[in-house]
């Protein structure tokens, strides 16, 4: 699935005058996993942002093969996907429209059926024509979840997938994980939770 | 390439579709604006006609403020404007979708009711249409010079005054032609000097100011 490294080299992130960290630096190959570890407020949620491209480090840069992750061909966007603490859904959209038109927006050719049978393996069939708003807190969880693994990107960054999910769907997701590693992907992810993933693990601890 | 620009128009007018009470308190706004003044300025038809060019603008003006708070702070709050920096299109090309589609939902209806409005305050049918060239000319402008503010207040309290700060004062050029081209053909003259120049102007503020929202909302999001 992919074809090249993701880098970070000598990344520092500053809130207000506060310093989160410095000098992080670690290289990603195809088939490998991070896990960023932390207490809370140590910058796991900044440094998922710099690596996505969303944020500037104060210092440092995070590569995709050779290009800063800024300006990879085709847009950051065509390489990583990013589910952050916002679920991004529309309240008004019900789940399978907020799917397929996130799929239209990444420039694919979303299939209905494919959307359906990802919404049913999470445990929502029965709910994909509910508008969002009207859902729990754990099934918009799984909604977002459920659009990020229907995009075909070699880098997931996910910021505490597992909150909010029960004991079924953090399986499926595990499944969901270990076979993105099979595939060559990539894959950064923080959270709370000790998750035993079969694969090529990492460990980053910040703080 | 026109895939993801369709798909951001498509979602954006059905959001509007589910929500209908946002574009009608636009237009609702325009209207009472412009009924009020009668009321307070007396019947007399005459004034009434020499006042009517400014009053419309004037409320066409307030009417796409009052909408322009909501243009980006939705997205803002539920993360999916996030995600529009990370899909492959140029951020640029998604806002100017957006600002269409916010043009569409308030702009356009703006238009389309003016000419009742216009009657109230006694135009004649030549200048009726040439306010509605007008409007349709300088709406879009008021959603791509509001775009700007939107995108630079998003996230801080009271955005909404800080955009009419902001804002306003680079209303004026819009305003000053478009309520001028009706003048204009009031006392005689041709409305054709000041809607070329208000063509002008939209062409311009079409191609720099997607760029400068956008450069704004990345500032933001940072």
């Amino acid at each position: 699935m992919a074809d090249r490294e993701f880098r970070a080299v000598a990344l520092a992130a500053e809130r207000g005058d506060r310093r989160l960290f410095d000098d992080i630096d670690f290289t990603l190959s195809p088939g490998q996993l991070l896990q960023v570890s932390g207490r809370n407020g140590c910058g796991k949620t900044s440094l998922l942002r710099i690596l996505s491209g969303l944020s500037r480090p104060v210092a440092g840069q995070v590569y995709w093969g050779d290009e800063p992750i800024q300006s990879v061909d085709g847009g950051t966007g065509s390489c990583l996907g990013y589910l952050g603490h916002q679920n991004a859904l529309k309240e008004d959209l019900t789940a399978e429209e907020n799917i397929l038109i996130a799929g239209g927006l990444g420039g694919g050719r979303p299939d209905r059926e494919a959307v359906l049978a990802m919404l049913a393996s999470l445990g929502l069939a029965g709910y994909e024509d509910l508008p969002v708003r009207y859902l729990s807190q754990g099934q918009k969880r799984r909604v977002a979840l459920a659009r990020l693994l229907l995009q075909p990107r070699a880098l997931l960054i996910l910021d505490e997938p597992y909150a909010a999910l029960d004991v079924q769907v953090i399986d499926v997701l595990r499944s969901a994980i270990e076979a993105h590693l099979e595939r060559k992907g990539m894959i950064v992810i923080t959270t709370h939770q000790a998750v035993d993933i079969d694969g090529d693990c990492h460990k980053l601890q910040l703080g | 390439m026109f895939r993801p620009l369709l798909a951001l128009l498509r979602r954006d007018l059905t959001l509007a579709l589910r929500r209908p009470q946002d574009a009608l308190t636009v237009v609702g706004f325009f209207v009472v604006v412009v009924a009020l003044f009668p009321l307070g300025i007396g019947p007399d038809p005459e004034f009434l006609r020499s006042l009517a060019p400014g009053v419309l603008w004037v409320a066409a003006l307030l009417a796409v403020m009052l909408s322009l708070e909501r243009l980006f702070s939705d997205d803002y709050r539920d993360g999916t404007l996030e995600q529009m920096l990370l899909v492959p299109e140029p951020l640029g090309l998604l806002v100017l979708t957006k600002i269409f589609a916010h043009w569409l939902i308030t702009g356009l209806p703006l238009v389309l009711i003016s000419p009742l409005l216009a009657v109230q305050l006694n135009l004649r049918p030549d200048e009726i249409l040439i306010l509605m060239a007008a409007l349709l000319l300088g709406t879009p402008i008021l959603s791509l010079i509001g775009a700007i503010g939107a995108a630079l207040t998003l996230g801080l309290r009271g955005g909404g005054v800080l955009i009419a700060l902001l804002i306003l004062p680079l209303y004026a050029p819009p305003l000053i032609l478009g309520a001028g081209a009706v003048d204009a053909v009031m006392h005689g003259a041709s409305a054709q000097a000041h809607l070329s120049l208000l063509g002008a102007m939209m062409v311009f503020a079409l191609f720099a100011t997607p760029w400068a929202t956008a450069a704004a909302v990345r500032i933001m999001l940072d």
